[in-house]
């Protein structure tokens, strides 16, 4: 078995329930926070944290879902590679079923796509190298969590000579689009901070937020306790006046990051301004292949660019990631917009704010 | 057999077909109602009321930790019969192989389905083989259908729920899924991970009998898990159950399988497990039953049947927080970070 630790602390009850008290006397007034990680998102729902929170305290989801803020320029772009006769996507589970302007990469399969569903970066390397002579384009979607490893395995391909081994680039930078977000005049009095991205990017990169825009930033870890700790710091800072970066999830954040991984992705990728899904394009908050790598690029080797489409017309997602509404605003939740019929992409990814609210706290339609 | 692979000729019905049956199945699972090979099985009629099932298999990889597709495919379809109480008496079984199959594979599965028909005490009375070109089926399916017969005086079903009634596990959740998902991701868990596949008709009688008119209902949690049965009883007895996620019984393996891969035990597939909906006063009674048979040795009360709203799930969460269980939806996916 895999060697786990022992994460129990932060799992109990004693612990959470303290937390719980803390936070109902610490809200002295109408509270809203941001959690800006899918992962957050998931955790908050799979615990049924929001029934511990106080009156007046709100958690809104952010644009930290990497399935939810793909455009759909772009998730045509993935569906129209898969139909390209010889071509082998390999991909993360959750892009499968985003819908595109026409149909999405479940669809492709079922007309003969070859789509495989990979777990790491480097499964889609052996699938370059083992399985398939053919084009493997691997859909590098994600934040500055996943672009680490994706380098780490182009690199390798180089090393090897795995030639066949392609990326389509759509990983996404969080402090650019946090930065727009929040530029014009925050909707929320403080930032539940990504937890995996800023172990890359380390505390340092939310100062600019806290020191320049005054909002509250607390780095936060994804077990019950370790949530509720980093609320009631943004609850504290609140009370107190205060706009700081506080680390809540030391045992994997540092204030400088992971320089090494940085480095890595760094080398393979250049920023770039690219399309978020709802927030739209937005400047040097994309990666994209250097030049020593442009070869791998699936975008130019088969004259795939994304082509700019309007959003679903009444889907909101794009208002639901900058913490502006909430799922249940949106007219087409729960009714045209089911986790078996999406409509926006945050129903389709577990991860994404209005999937988690509908399976998890909203009202039931059994 | 003079093969070693299976080739469409052993799908033709000819004498190839007719040595792929003698010499794999009859000397297996062989008996004299299936040996009369005959276009049907003719079968005595038994007392009561029959019970009658169907369930196609087609688990990727065929042979896992626990099992495999044949012991599955016989499992499945016992299980599906005691559900309703029934006691199971003969099965069918019908393959499609893919052109190619090592012959060597189609023994072991015929081995493993005559030693899972043994140990649940029914017979195989009808089969069928086709074969099908390279490529349009992956390596083996199967279809079982199976005839129980239900005793005087049970009646089992969801719609009998009431407030008040306790839910009960036989054992520790999401083992079947867990495994398959990990070995079909490539990931090498060591030590542990294994389906939890075997019949329940043992178990069932044994609490039929032990704890008359306790059980409303049993259901087994196979495809879309613990989760999407609770909320297949609350929505067809018009009821809210309310679950307690810290006594739900949970192999550690499972639970870091779970986290590592992303996905919800709740959701998983079990094959050896049942949920039963039972009569508050008897509750206790029936998890003695259920801890007195191996295959229940793990067995918890897990939640109750409430009046509230119809159909909801809620489950409290090991954090204390609450939260709704709705219906599996798409297949379950890894994570992306």
């Amino acid at each position: 078995m895999f060697p786990s630790p022992d994460l129990s602390g932060f799992r109990s009850r004693a612990a959470i329930d303290a937390l719980v008290h803390e936070l109902s006397l610490l809200v002295d007034r109408p509270m809203r926070f941001m959690e800006v990680c899918g992962t957050h998102t998931m955790a908050v729902a799979r615990y049924g944290l929001r029934s511990l929170f106080p009156p007046r305290f709100e958690l809104v989801s952010g644009p930290g879902c990497p399935v939810c803020v793909t455009a759909q320029s772009h998730v045509d772009a993935m569906i129209r590679l898969a139909r390209i006769p010889g071509v082998t996507i390999a991909t993360f589970g959750d892009m499968v079923r985003v819908p595109g302007s026409s149909g999405s990469l479940a669809h492709a399969m079922a007309e003969g796509a070859r789509v495989e569903i990979v777990y790491s970066p480097t499964d889609a390397l052996h699938l370059a190298r083992e399985v398939s002579p053919d084009p493997v384009v691997f859909l590098a979607v994600g934040f500055e969590t996943t672009a680490p490893a994706v380098a780490a395995t182009i690199l390798e391909a180089e090393r090897t000579g795995v030639e066949n081994l392609l990326v389509h680039p759509a990983h996404k930078l969080m402090p650019p689009a946090l930065d727009c977000i929040m530029s014009g005049g925050a909707a929320v009095n403080g930032l539940l901070c990504p937890g995996h991205v800023s172990a890359v990017i380390g505390a340092k990169a939310y100062a600019p937020l806290a020191e320049g825009q005054g909002l509250p930033c607390v780095i936060g870890g994804f077990e019950p306790a370790d949530i509720l700790l980093a609320l009631t710091l943004l609850a504290r800072q609140v009370r107190e006046g205060r706009s700081e970066v506080e680390n809540a999830y030391p045992r994997a954040v540092s204030w400088e990051g992971n320089k090494r991984a940085r480095e890595v992705m760094e080398a393979v990728f250049r920023p770039e301004d690219t399309e978020w899904r709802g927030l739209g394009v937005i400047s040097g908050s994309g990666l994209t292949l250097r030049e020593g790598f442009r070869d791998r690029d699936a975008r130019t080797r088969f004259g795939v660019h994304p082509v700019p489409v309007a959003d679903p017309p009444g889907c909101v997602c794009g208002e639901v990631l900058k913490g502006v509404k909430t799922p249940t605003d949106c007219p087409l939740f729960a009714s045209r917009c089911t986790p078996q019929s999406p409509v926006g992409p945050c129903m389709v990814s577990g991860e994404g704010a209005c999937a988690a609210h509908y399976l998890t706290d909203g009202p039931c339609h059994a | 057999m003079r093969d070693d692979v299976i080739l469409l000729d052993h799908g033709s019905g000819g004498l190839a077909s007719a040595e792929l049956i003698s010499q794999i199945f009859l000397t297996r699972y062989g008996n004299p109602v299936l040996a009369e090979l005959e276009d049907s099985a003719i079968l005595d009629r038994p007392a009561g009321r029959i019970a009658f099932t169907t369930d196609g298999y087609v688990v990727d990889p065929i042979f896992f930790p626990g099992g495999d597709i044949g012991s599955l495919a016989v499992h499945g379809t016992v299980n599906d019969l005691a559900m309703r109480g029934a006691v199971p008496l003969s099965l069918s079984v019908s393959f499609i192989f893919e052109e190619g199959l090592p012959v060597r594979t189609i023994e072991q599965i015929a081995s493993s389905i005559a030693q899972a028909t043994a140990r649940a005490r029914v017979s195989i009375s009808a089969g069928d083989t086709k074969v099908v070109p390279r490529g349009k089926a992956d390596k083996v399916f199967i279809t079982t259908s199976g005839l129980g017969v239900v005793p005087d005086g049970v009646e089992l079903s969801t719609k009998r729920a009431r407030p008040g009634d306790r839910i009960l596990v036989s054992g520790t959740i999401g083992d079947h899924g867990a495994t398959i998902l990990t070995q079909r991701s490539g990931l090498t868990f060591s030590g542990g991970l294994a389906s939890d596949t075997a019949p329940l008709h043992d178990l069932v009688r044994s609490i039929l009998e032990g704890a008359t008119g306790a059980v409303r209902a049993f259901r087994d949690p196979t495809r879309g898990g613990v989760a999407t049965v609770l909320c297949e009883i609350a929505s067809r007895s018009g009821l809210e159950i309310e679950v307690d996620e810290a006594s739900i019984p949970i192999r550690p393996e499972v639970a870091s399988a779970c986290e590592i891969l992303g996905l919800d035990p709740l959701y998983l597939a079990n094959e050896g497990k049942c949920i039963a909906v039972v009569s508050p006063d008897m509750a206790k009674d029936v998890e003695g039953l259920m801890h007195a048979r191996p295959e229940g040795q793990e067995a918890a009360v897990i939640g109750e049947v409430r009046d509230g709203r119809p159909g909801r799930v809620i489950l409290r969460t090991a954090a204390g927080g609450l939260r709704v269980l709705r219906p599996l939806s798409g297949m379950p996916l890894p994570r992306i970070c």
